[in-house]
């Protein structure tokens, strides 16, 4: 399965955006976001950017005030998802500029549709920026 | 766009927005959000909502859900907007429905009509977000209803959909592997697409079906070698580089392949030798993505066939992981290495110090790690050493989960390696007392059968030892408050058993002991079962010496209570008791044998020696018994139950669903200790000395211990068992829930405010010991040589080996810093400049500052990734990709009326790439100017809602 959720946390702890690969019921979201968040956020620049929780692998990377987490199974490279974190940041980064929490938070649907184009059934299908937003610049052409 | 506010969006929902960016507690954002729950649930009704407002509406629905509230209410609403014309609004739609559903919802049945519609679209954008649609929502029974259009789109002339498509496929084979088997050479068809896009997505069901079936895929290992190798030779479009690396996703995906296919298969093996080494060749070491593929190669040279060469290759890369400054590269250092140690078990010593190191790190994550690496390299020369700082470390977490998985590590360990009983005793002691309601209670059970049977050595004294030091060990700990309960159950049946066995402790003081633990634990019903029958082995084994005995007013008060109990084991039990007091010396010899518990109970399953008495009956014209399932008539509970266990009830219709497979046990046992793998052994003719011993003494006068029949698989015992299994089958374990909270506690002693002196002090520890490294490291040497060494004579060769191969390290070490930092200062000194365009991880400038003064090793590598040539990279291919892309718009429709406004604002960015990033530094402003002039602004309640992220 690869890539089991994909998350968006800002210094405070409050999500700003959610995707999951498998399904979770709200409850057991919210949960898991609040004891994944704790963990993480309460962990230092040292030491490793990845936090065992359950049965998952959390892979985090902050930038600026957002986090960015990403819960991978046993078999996943590490080092890789910290830099697919990387490469979605850089992408919506190209589209936005400078993007910020801010964009993220306006363009909630846009943020989703970058990370649809580049991770299905939780694997890591695209990586080409320009493959990734390429539909998304056609519709806001065409809107 | 639309003209109430910027980016088309109404003021309603910027004020959302900043309002929930806005809030400052959980509990300040719920409110919002119960607000808009309230507000939302009026307007979404209303009649004639304008398309794009309806469209806002949904995303307003994605954040209640996002933040943790139903918006059950409005689903209908994002189905509907499926159906839209819009691709924009149907996108949205889609993406809503995927968020909200999963694939069993009611709701789905209305989507799957929509999704088959869209999926013979012409507009190619519609079809992918039907697909997108596909991988989240089709489920097994609707799987049929789009999959001969699905397979269609495997030749879309888009490679984006066939790309799509074969990732909709695979979805299907994980849900229902049966409905696409047909259909599975597909994936082998499009690993040939000219398109490395949709290549590289059909890596991922190609690797599942591998996973499952080796063997029907050897003959692909060539072309995944070539593939690698064309990817690796840069061959692919620059597109897919990522920071100088070809398509570097794609590349770990195939070493991932390669090892499992090329595990244990000499000939498959060998061709990828060259192709490996020459990655691994290339690998660029000072990126974390160039590391990701090195550590990929590693796993791979680890999984196949060995190769010495590429074995050196790899264990010099984790040489490097290990003494780099980075924990992750530290991470994957010592995970690199417990896969290298299955083949090359001497590799871990020249690394001991750089692993202690990593086990006394205060990251937890890194020193969980190490443990998983210690626990694969144990042998009993290690293994007290080893077990012990387990243990410690297990007392000092609160996480269950992991609490739980140590434990039994460290049972595992301790039962295949103990090097002494004495020393195994009081290591499942600390086990237990810390973790026992945390453990397999099948443990309890082993450790019961262990101190009755000994070793297994024919030595009675060492035997006795053993039982003399567990039954010391108890006595001395059984008063502590907050034992476990599989813990005292233990402690009773061993005090019971064998408590007064040495003469070194009265009955009496036994007796006590046993009634106190009873007492305080009177809500805990196992366990006071498990005291009033050690009580009545104690009295009865003082009985049958010939000593006189009273019974002590606190047993007796006990005896008294249960007697009266709501629980009817423990009635028995009291009763059972009651009833031996009066029986004679004699009997009691015969029900409670002196130290019987290992000795076989036969038991006559043909009941024979009633054979007189039914023989009496049929001459009296008694009718013969007819077995209850062979009686006319529907079968009843009891031979439905029998079906599981015994073969002669298999003539008739099974109820029941069949047995979920179990995982093997894996006994890892010395040869010399017998230890029983089942809870409850079948067969009747081994004792299970662990189960509640009243229920195998002959106080039923049916069940003769020393009767001579044969047999096995008795109902009757085989029901009695059931119910003693159920008795350590309650749940034992505790919630996870309680443990989390204080785990929290725990960790936010750490808060944001204490990190940056952390920062600061651990940064300047590890040098100072590297540098006071000869006297600071007596110790660790000491441990390194317990854990690495083999026989204490080799151990002094080891450790000098080992610490003059550690101050080769640190000097290299430190040499590697010099290298790397001034390449990271002149890195950020070019970049620094632009101001919004430094690498910026911080939040304030003071942050900045302490890292360049700190070298932060992380940030090190941060800084070394070159944002300004792969953007340069990038936009220099986008027109051409652009140019392609639109005239396949153009044929699909009038998508795309002015491609020039991304042309142009990508351009500017083309030359003067370290200056900005995004379409173009105006637009950045303009963007900031319009949200300032919504109100939203960095001096307003959360100012870090404007800082870049990437800095």
């Amino acid at each position: 399965m690869g890539i089991r959720f994909v998350l968006m946390v800002n210094k405070q702890g409050q999500t700003r955006l959610a995707q999951y690969y498998e399904y979770l019921t709200l409850e057991e979201r919210r949960t898991l976001e609040g004891e994944i968040v704790r963990k993480c956020l309460a962990r230092n620049e040292q030491q490793c950017s990845f936090v065992e929780h359950r049965t998952y692998k959390i892979v985090y990377r902050r930038y600026a005030s957002l986090f960015f987490l990403v819960g991978v199974d046993n078999e996943e490279n590490e080092l890789a998802i910290l830099e697919f974190i990387h490469l979605l940041v850089e992408t919506m980064d190209r589209h936005f500029g400078n993007v910020c929490e801010l964009d993220i938070m306006f363009h909630l649907e846009k943020a989703h549709f970058m990370l649809e184009e580049m991770v299905m059934n939780g694997c890591v299908v695209e990586t080409s920026k320009a493959n990734i937003l390429a539909p998304i610049q056609l519709m806001d052409k065409t809107s | 766009m639309g003209s109430q506010g910027g980016f088309g969006q109404s003021k309603e929902f910027l004020d959302l927005v900043k309002s929930i960016g806005e809030a400052r507690s959980k509990s300040e954002e719920d409110r919002i959000v119960l607000r808009e729950i309230e507000t939302l649930k009026r307007r979404i009704n209303e009649p004639d909502i304008p398309k794009r407002k309806m469209k806002e509406y949904i995303i307003r629905l994605v954040y209640i859900e996002m933040l943790g509230h139903d918006a059950s209410f409005g689903y209908i609403h994002a189905v509907k907007m499926t159906h839209d014309d819009s691709l924009l609004l149907k996108r949205t739609g889609y993406l809503a429905v995927t968020l909200f559903l999963n694939e069993d919802h009611d709701l789905i049945i209305l989507i799957v009509n929509t999704i088959q519609k869209d999926l013979k679209s012409d507009n190619y954008l519609v079809v992918s977000a039907a697909l997108n649609a596909c991988c989240k929502l089709i489920n097994e029974e609707t799987i049929p209803a789009v999959i001969q259009q699905v397979v269609e789109l495997l030749g879309h002339p888009k490679e984006g959909v066939r790309k799509k498509a074969v990732m909709a496929l695979h979805s299907f084979h994980q849900r229902s592997p049966s409905s696409v088997n047909h259909l599975i050479s597909n994936f082998r068809k499009r690993l040939s697409d000219n398109d490395p896009g949709v290549m590289g997505a059909t890596l991922f069901p190609l690797y599942d079906l591998i996973t499952i079936d080796v063997n029907s895929y050897k003959d692909l290992v060539a072309s995944f070698v070539n593939i690698l190798k064309q990817v690796a030779e840069r061959r692919l479009p620059k597109t897919y580089d990522y920071h100088q690396t070809p398509a570097p996703f794609i590349q770990i995906k195939l070493l991932k392949i390669l090892s499992l296919l090329g595990s244990g298969d000499k000939k498959s093996s060998e061709q990828m030798y060259t192709v490996i080494g020459d990655i691994m060749r290339k690998s660029d070491t000072s990126s974390n993505i160039g590391n990701a593929i090195l550590y990929e190669c590693i796993c791979c040279i680890s999984s196949i066939q060995p190769s010495p060469k590429l074995l050196e290759t790899a264990a010099d890369a984790i040489a490097n992981f290990l003494k780099s400054d980075s924990h992750n590269l530290k991470y994957m250092g010592i995970d690199a290495l417990g896969r290298l140690i299955r083949i090359s078990p001497d590799i871990a010593e020249q690394h001991q110090l750089a692993v202690i190191d990593c086990l006394e790190d205060p990251d937890d994550t890194l020193k969980r790690k190490t443990f998983e690496l210690l626990y694969k390299m144990t042998k009993s020369s290690n293994v007290e050493v080893i077990v012990d700082r387990m243990i410690d470390y297990m007392i000092s977490i609160n996480d269950n989960h992991y609490k739980t998985e140590t434990a039994s590590r460290c049972v595992e360990l301790a039962e295949q390696f103990a090097p002494s009983n004495h020393w195994f005793i009081q290591t499942m002691n600390k086990v237990f007392q810390h973790a026992g309601d945390l453990v397999n209670p099948k443990v309890a059970h082993n450790l019961m059968r262990l101190i009755a049977e000994g070793f297994g050595e024919d030595d009675d004294t060492a035997d006795s030892q053993l039982r003399l030091s567990a039954v010391e060990s108890y006595l001395k700990i059984v008063d502590e408050p907050k034992l476990p309960s599989a813990f005292l159950q233990v402690i009773c049946w061993v005090l019971g058993e064998y408590g007064t066995a040495d003469g070194k402790y009265s009955a009496s003081y036994i007796s006590g002991k046993l009634c106190d633990v009873a007492e305080a634990h009177s809500s805990d019903d196992i366990v006071k079962g498990y005291a009033v029958t050690a009580l009545m082995k104690v009295y009865c084994f003082e009985k049958a010496a010939g000593r006189k005995m009273s019974l002590l007013p606190e047993c007796q008060s006990l005896l008294d209570e249960l007697s009266a109990s709501h629980s009817s084991d423990l009635q028995q039990r009291a009763y059972e008791f009651r009833a031996v007091l009066d029986l004679d010396v004699n009997a009691i010899e015969n029900i409670m044998p002196l130290d019987a518990s290992c000795e076989d109970i036969e038991i006559d399953k043909s009941l024979s020696f009633l054979n007189d008495y039914v023989q009496k009956s049929f001459e009296q014209g008694a009718e013969p018994y007819i077995p209850e399932n062979e009686r006319s008539g529907t079968l009843n509970i009891s031979s439905i139950r029998n079906h599981n266990s015994y073969e002669h009830s298999t003539h008739s219709l099974r109820f029941e669903a069949y047995d979920v497979p179990k995982p093997v046990v894996p006994t890892k046992l010395p040869p010399a200790v017998a230890y029983p793998t089942d809870l409850v052994p079948v067969t009747v003719n081994v004792t299970e000395p662990s189960y509640q011993p009243s229920s195998v003494q002959p106080t039923w006068p049916l069940v003769p211990v020393s009767d001579a029949g044969s047999g096995s698989g008795s109902t009757e015992l085989k029901l009695r068992l059931d119910g003693v299994q159920k008795k350590w089958g309650k749940p034992t374990y505790s919630s996870g829930a309680s443990s989390s909270t204080s785990n929290f506690e725990s960790h936010t002693t750490m808060d944001n405010g204490a990190r940056q002196p952390d920062t600061v002090m651990s940064k300047s520890l590890p040098r100072e010991s590297k540098q006071s490294h000869a006297e600071v490291s007596e110790e660790k040497q000491k441990l390194a040589a317990s854990l690495f060494g083999g026989a204490t004579s080799r151990s002094e060769r080891k450790q000098s080996g080992g610490a003059a191969g550690h101050s080769k390290v640190s000097r290299t070490t430190n040499h590697g810093e010099d290298k790397v930092r001034p390449a990271t200062v002149t890195v950020t000194t070019a970049v620094q400049p632009p101001p919004p365009d430094l690498l910026d991880l911080g939040e304030s400038a003071g942050d900045t500052s302490s890292y360049s003064s700190t070298v932060d090793p992380f940030q090190q590598l941060e800084g070394l990734l070159d944002l300004n040539q792969d953007n340069a990279a990038a936009t220099s291919n986008a027109p051409d990709l652009m140019s392609s892309l639109y005239s396949d718009a153009d044929t699909n429709g009038s998508l795309n009326q002015n491609p020039n406004p991304m042309n142009g604002s990508v351009n500017p960015s083309k030359k003067t790439a370290s200056l900005t990033k995004g379409p173009s530094l105006k637009d950045a402003l303009d963007k900031d100017a319009l949200v300032r002039q919504m109100g939203v602004n960095p001096t307003s309640q959360n100012p870090n809602l404007f800082s870049d992220l990437l800095g």
